[in-house]
């Protein structure tokens, strides 16, 4: 932290951007003693274009470079994308290549949260919470590397389908993994959500109202943990969810620890889906085969996917060129960094690691 | 009109009936599209006409962004909004969009109909040069305080080297 200007009791710090655990970002905050009278966000310490760089490359070189605002979750963030183009485009993605997706898209929520929940056990202190999620963390990497053959960037949606099939073998690997994980998230229970330091940290710390997280755009896990039951996967159903039976676990308090509780019941959520999804599936070709130069046709697109921190959207505009003409992309975590300064304003300075990190905001996502 | 988008019919109806065929951009045919509106306001009608897609259940901006078209000597001004807390609007996705001459870039905010528009309408300004009158901070998000170029995002920026 670094002193910016002292105004008789106000104090105004810049907290960022290079502060322990929250990534490349500036909040600069005001204080009267350790109250918090004000912040000011101050992101695009990333920020590198990526709309820009997409206006001069094509539909399928685009790919490689959009995940990598949110690596951690580079399905989560194409998933939109791909949708979008495929509408220019004009193709469909075969059904088995939908519930593919489906299955990548569900194991980067699980991956992105548990990295999440590891982050948030240091913010708070708790080492064990930092370890137990990042070693679970890699059995969920396998899987998804095992059909995307890297670690966290796949590149692995196209427009047309998937890259690849699933690997032989990925049930029984998947089904393994998951009866541990689902008693794992038991102690997870245990040792984390019910133990007296994070519930006396967590619980009614930076309170969001329903009313508000509407107004001020907030989304995903944030606006579930307010009492909204808003879902992209339900609410518009993409690619096969409309075929899947889930649920989206909704809490009513609005604190932290309720944002944390829809985080843990989601993994579980995205097990179920994805156990569906690998029963569900037959077989067939996995892609759309396409020859040529990939056109876009003369119009506009847009869509939104639920990825881990809530709804993308992207609209496309597209001139009947080899690239897109414009692509606007809307993330999560710039339209989550409004919320930063109406729920630290008025708490405790020490309370702020936990409110900002609550959030699951992701600088590099917001900045693009 | 088929049966599975009465809805969306029914929303675009009800706005056409207030603001006339000005809201239609592209004529009735191009405007719906399953779980899809599109709709048109000139600048001077954009915040009457906010405040009647506020009234009709849409609570969030979902994106907000121009688009520049030098050929026709026009920005485009797209806001796409969605509804969170309304079951029956939940599927749709509403796009409001206005034009604004290249040489007179200005436009009202809409921050005081959809709070959620304050970001996206500073990330427009700095990205394009378009001034959004009224917004309650109309300064610079994403870019760094010492970029001294065009918007970048207008087209006739190019990127270095290509």
């Amino acid at each position: 932290m670094e002193v910016v200007e002292r105004q008789g009791d106000y104090l105004t710090m810049s907290v960022g951007p290079q502060h322990p655990g929250s990534g490349h970002m500036r909040l600069i905050v005001t204080v009267d003693g350790d109250i918090i009278v004000k912040v000011k966000p101050d992101p695009g310490y990333v920020h590198r274009g990526a709309e820009k760089m997409c206006e001069v490359r094509t539909y399928i070189q685009n790919i490689p470079h959009l995940e990598r605002p949110v690596i951690i979750d580079s399905c989560g963030i194409l998933f939109a994308y791909v949708l979008a183009a495929e509408e220019l485009i004009g193709v469909q993605p075969p059904p088995r290549a939908q519930y593919i997706r489906i299955i990548m898209a569900e194991l980067n929520r699980i991956i992105s949260h548990m990295y999440w929940l590891s982050i948030y056990g240091i913010f708070m202190g708790h080492s064990t919470m930092f370890m137990w999620p990042m070693g679970d963390r890699e059995l969920f990497i396998d899987l998804a590397a095992s059909i995307g053959g890297t670690r966290v960037t796949f590149s692995y949606f196209i427009p047309g389908g998937v890259r690849n099939d699933i690997p032989p073998g990925f049930k029984e690997k998947a089904l393994k993994t998951f009866d541990y994980f689902v008693k794992r998230l038991k102690e997870y229970e245990k040792i984390y959500f019910n133990n007296p330091l994070v519930l006396k940290r967590t619980q009614g710390v930076g309170v969001f109202k329903r009313e508000d997280a509407i107004s001020l755009g907030v989304t995903g896990p944030n606006l579930r943990a307010s009492g909204v039951a808003s879902d992209t996967r339900k609410d518009e159903p993409y690619s096969m969810y409309d075929t899947i039976d889930f649920d989206i676990p909704t809490y009513r308090e609005g604190d932290s620890y309720s944002r944390a509780w829809v985080r843990l019941e989601e993994m579980r959520e995205s097990m179920k889906i994805i156990r569906q999804a690998i029963d569900k599936m037959e077989a067939g070709p996995v892609k759309q085969p396409m020859r040529g130069q990939i056109k876009g046709k003369v119009g506009e697109a847009f869509a939104r996917t639920e990825a881990a921190r809530g709804t993308m959207f992207y609209h496309i505009v597209s001139d009947g060129g080899k690239f897109p003409y414009r692509v606007k992309i809307s993330v999560p975590s710039f339209r989550n960094l409004i919320a930063m300064s109406h729920l630290l304003e008025g708490n405790r300075l020490a309370d702020m690691p936990v409110i900002y990190w609550g959030l699951d905001y992701w600088p590099v996502e917001a900045d693009r | 009109m088929s049966e599975s988008n009465s809805v969306e019919k029914r929303i675009l109806e009800s706005l056409k009936s207030k603001f006339g065929e000005s809201i239609l951009e592209d004529g009735w045919e191009g405007a719906l599209a399953p779980k899809r509106i599109k709709t048109f306001a000139s600048r001077e009608k954009i915040v009457e006409v906010a405040q009647a897609i506020k009234e009709l259940g849409f609570d969030q901006v979902i994106s907000q962004g121009g688009t520049d078209y030098p050929k026709d000597d026009i920005f485009k001004v797209n806001y796409h909004l969605i509804a969170v807390d309304n079951e029956e609007l939940k599927p749709i996705i509403l796009s409001l969009a206005t034009k604004l001459p290249r040489n007179d870039p200005k436009m009202s905010t809409l921050t005081n109909v959809w709070r959620s528009a304050e970001f996206h309408e500073q990330e427009t300004f700095e990205n394009f040069g378009i001034f959004f009158e009224g917004h309650p901070r109309m300064e610079r998000l994403l870019l760094p305080e010492d970029w001294d170029d065009i918007p970048p995002l207008r087209k006739e920026f190019t990127l270095p080297g290509r």
